[in-house]
């Protein structure tokens, strides 16, 4: 009854692993290609914006003057600026139809 | 059900083996087919290993004696709550926990980061898999919980007495956990460095994951330290032993592991320092878990000489290697992208803490290995013992604390004077205050370390109070709310950064206990008659009468303490012995009871100002002739009569009660120990809590795969 027990589980763990071999090699979805990018491109902006509020609340709390503070947050926010460039780019380029 | 079991852990193998193989062979070939397919097969592993664990379970709990591991770890007598957790006091079962648990992160980290990291994921889950292949392995080639006995006996053997503890059982699950969590950003760092894709990311994805590491690995040494407080009966928290030595190390190069990362996140600096980190922090742990699989150093926590310390220690070479190796083929790579511009910022700082943390593991280490490194160079074993310990690594300890309070105060990049004035003029006065005020009212100038302790703990404390109302006060000038919305509502929007300072105060509360308890302790070896009374410190203990119990698995000798401090009644506090049976049949069917395995359950009266400790320790001398006695007459009765005789040898211990011997302790501010632990641990949570952008990120993710899916159809 184990032996019987220990194939069925075997068979069933195989069957699940190789399902995905079964389908035929997709060309690569672009959807998803974008996707990604784009998932990865967000979490790079929301980084920077938890750097850009970080700032703020630095100075909030006095420890940073204002003139460093100034520096500070121009060079956030043109890195985020470049950010958002991207993510703009990742789309239309998607809309466009380019491959990528 | 030993053969199911075993074809689980031989199909968790196998699914392990073919995850390396198809994600390799899917990430060089591009082919996401094989990707998906050991994606698959990291989840069949976790499910395989979960029926594992569920088949060990049901045998425990039905008393399954046809399993060794249940023969060996339990018994008919045994408690149902330690049935349940009985699993990983051994060497197979605790395998077996590290796998499991190894399945099911690594299942987790997969399946959130779907969306992600296409380049590094297969490569972070060969890794991973390469790993569980490994422990499956060692449990299918050298130590299987599935072991049948044939015939199955009657009987277990029971529960090792020391372990039968409530934070025993929960330690070893959470000191793992610690252990196996720290694998995944370890795995993502490999990814990360053969794809050559060094920047940030790959540390924001696993973060959690590190937070998560750390705070099981701390809450496991809080609970290990407190079985030994409350179990083993000499009276610490910490010995400085090998296995614990083992278990700090990687808390504190994850600690700074931790701090070293947002230094690259905000300033693209560390590269280097951050990968060999998290190598060394998970090379740390392998290092733990073979410590107590080993024999290989002395250990009250360790399995013993076993045949899993080998492959182990080859492991650890393979990872430490390997890392290496590639960690030099990417240094171009892993090149700053920014200098430290000032020495006065919270980067500097940042640095200065990793230097002292790793300096801290280093001094750990080289106390910890002098055994081997002795007998290496001398042919002779000497081991340092906890005084050594105390003097290398309570002064870092001392420059740590201040630097808790220094770094939430200093901000990223230059950090000007006035702001320093501003920032720095209460905490130093509170440093300053406190100093003075312990020098003068009490006797803190006679322990210079913990005068030190004591004062830059109260400049980290002021230092978070100040930083905490200083963000209550900004957000109130923004919003106009009251200030404790305004703070809750600032803490909840920063989570990270006062997650973390929270964190930071419940070190520094946690250090002031540490310092106060083994600084200023009062510790006395008594001997007492009943009636007869002795002072220790401001208390006077009074031994007003023994007590016997005599339970199905235990007998229990007891005395009942009357304290009174300063005059006034204190506490009545009750510590006792308890003898387990031992198995050796030449100690005699009624022998056998009172001569086997004894643990002390300490009388402990807690209090916020100082904890009142007792540990006992009955003299049976006196019931050594009625034992002998019984054991020669009633060798052949059955084991109602011998229990009734068991009984009653063990009352008559209270016809004539011999004087006793106690440890009394009085620890000032131990709890405090504990309670900044639980306010770590609170910190690590909130920090841990996703951010409502994070939750929205998610939604937002999922409705724009949903609006694919609806335009294709």
């Amino acid at each position: 009854m184990e032996l019987i027990l220990a194939l069925i589980l075997l068979l069933v763990v195989a069957a699940f692993v190789m399902a995905p071999l079964r389908h035929r090699p997709e060309p690569a979805d672009p959807g998803q290609a974008r996707d990604s990018a784009l998932a990865e491109l967000e979490a790079q902006k929301e980084a920077k914006y938890r750097e850009i509020r970080d700032t703020e609340l630095d100075r909030a709390t006095g420890k940073l003057s204002d003139d460093e503070f100034g520096r500070q947050d121009a060079e956030l926010r043109n890195d985020a600026l470049e950010i958002l460039d991207q993510i703009d780019r990742t789309r239309k380029r998607d809309d466009a139809g380019e491959p990528h | 059900m030993t053969l199911l079991g075993t074809a689980c852990l031989l199909t968790a193998l196998l699914a392990a083996i073919y995850a390396v193989g198809a994600s390799l062979y899917g990430a060089r070939s591009g082919d996401r087919r094989w990707i998906d397919s050991g994606r698959r097969a990291v989840f069949a592993m976790a499910a395989t290993l979960t029926l594992a664990v569920v088949i060990i379970e049901i045998a425990f709990v039905s008393d399954d004696f046809g399993f060794e591991l249940v023969q060996a770890h339990s018994s008919t007598t045994t408690p149902t709550f330690y049935k349940l957790t009985a699993m990983w006091s051994s060497q197979a079962g605790s395998l077996l926990l590290w796998a499991w648990v190894l399945s099911l992160a690594s299942s987790a980290a997969i399946y959130l980061t779907q969306n992600r990291h296409k380049e590094i994921v297969p490569y972070a889950t060969a890794v991973l898999m390469g790993l569980g292949a490994f422990f499956t392995g060692l449990m299918i080639f050298a130590a299987s919980p599935f072991h049948a006995l044939s015939p199955a006996p009657a009987e277990g053997l029971g529960l090792t007495p020391l372990l039968r503890h409530p934070s025993m059982m929960v330690h070893p699950p959470m000191l793992y956990s610690g252990y196996v969590m720290w694998s995944i950003p370890f795995a993502f760092a490999i990814g990360a460095l053969i794809t050559r894709r060094v920047d940030a990311s790959w540390i924001r994805s696993t973060r959690r994951f590190a937070l998560i590491a750390w705070t099981f690995l701390g809450i496991g040494l809080l609970l290990g330290s407190r079985w030994s407080y409350t179990e083993l009966g000499w009276g610490g928290y910490w010995a400085w032993d090998p296995v614990e030595n083992a278990a700090l190390m990687p808390f504190l190069a994850g600690t700074a592991f931790l701090h070293s990362v947002m230094v690259q996140e905000k300033r693209g600096m560390l590269k280097v320092w951050n990968v060999s980190l998290i190598v060394g922090t998970f090379s740390l742990c392998l290092l733990g878990t073979f410590l107590v699989r080993s024999g290989v150093l002395q250990s009250i926590h360790a399995f013993g000489a076993s045949t899993v310390g080998a492959p182990l220690l080859v492991l650890i070479g393979v990872v430490l290697l390997g890392s290496t190796l590639l960690i030099v083929s990417r240094l171009d790579d892993l090149r700053s992208e920014r200098r430290i511009e000032s020495m006065i910022s919270r980067e500097a700082i940042f640095l200065i803490n990793n230097l002292l943390l790793v300096g801290m593991v280093a001094v750990i280490f080289w106390g910890t290995f002098f055994p081997l490194i002795s007998e290496a160079f001398t042919g002779t074993r000497s081991s340092l013992a906890s005084p050594w310990f105390d003097r290398y690594v309570t002064p870092i300890a001392i420059v740590l604390v201040l630097f808790t309070g220094i770094g939430p105060l200093v901000a990223w990049g230059r950090f000007g004077a006035a702001a320093a004035r501003r920032v720095l003029i209460w905490p130093t006065a509170a440093a300053a205050i406190a100093f003075a005020a312990l020098l003068v009212l009490s006797d803190a100038g006679s322990h210079p370390w913990a005068l030190a302790m004591f004062s830059l703990a109260a400049f980290a404390l002021t230092a978070l109070a100040q930083e905490f109302w200083r963000a209550g006060s900004a957000r109130r000038t923004l919003t106009g709310e009251p200030t404790p919305v305004a703070l809750a509502k600032g803490i909840a929007r920063n989570r990270r950064r006062y997650g973390g300072y929270l964190v930071h105060a419940g070190i520094a509360v946690l250090l002031i206990g540490i310092a106060a308890s083994s600084s200023f302790q009062t510790n006395r070896d008594l001997r007492l008659d009943v009636g007869q009374s002795a002072d220790v410190g401001n208390y006077n203990v009074t031994y007003d009468r023994p007590t016997v119990n005599v339970a199905n698995e235990r007998i229990a000798f007891g005395a009942v303490l009357n304290v009174t401090h300063d005059g006034k009644p204190y506490a009545v506090v009750s510590p006792s012995r308890n003898y387990y049976p031992s198995q050796d049949p030449t100690l005699g069917p009624i022998g056998r009871f009172f001569n086997g395995d004894a643990t002390s359950e300490v009388g402990l009266k807690s209090g916020g100002g100082q904890d009142f400790w007792t540990a006992f320790q009955p003299d049976l001398k006196g019931l050594e002739g009625p034992i002998k006695r019984a054991n020669k007459k009633f060798a052949d009765s059955g084991p109602d009569v011998q229990g009734l005789l068991i009984a009653a040898i063990a009352q008559s211990y209270l016809n004539n009660p011999p004087p006793a011997t106690f440890r009394v302790i009085v620890d000032p501010l131990i709890s405090w120990l504990y309670i900044g632990g639980l306010i770590a641990v609170g910190g690590a949570l909130i920090g841990l809590w996703p951010s409502a952008a994070a939750r929205r990120r998610v939604t937002a993710a999922s409705a724009a795969r949903i609006a694919r899916g609806l335009s294709r159809a």
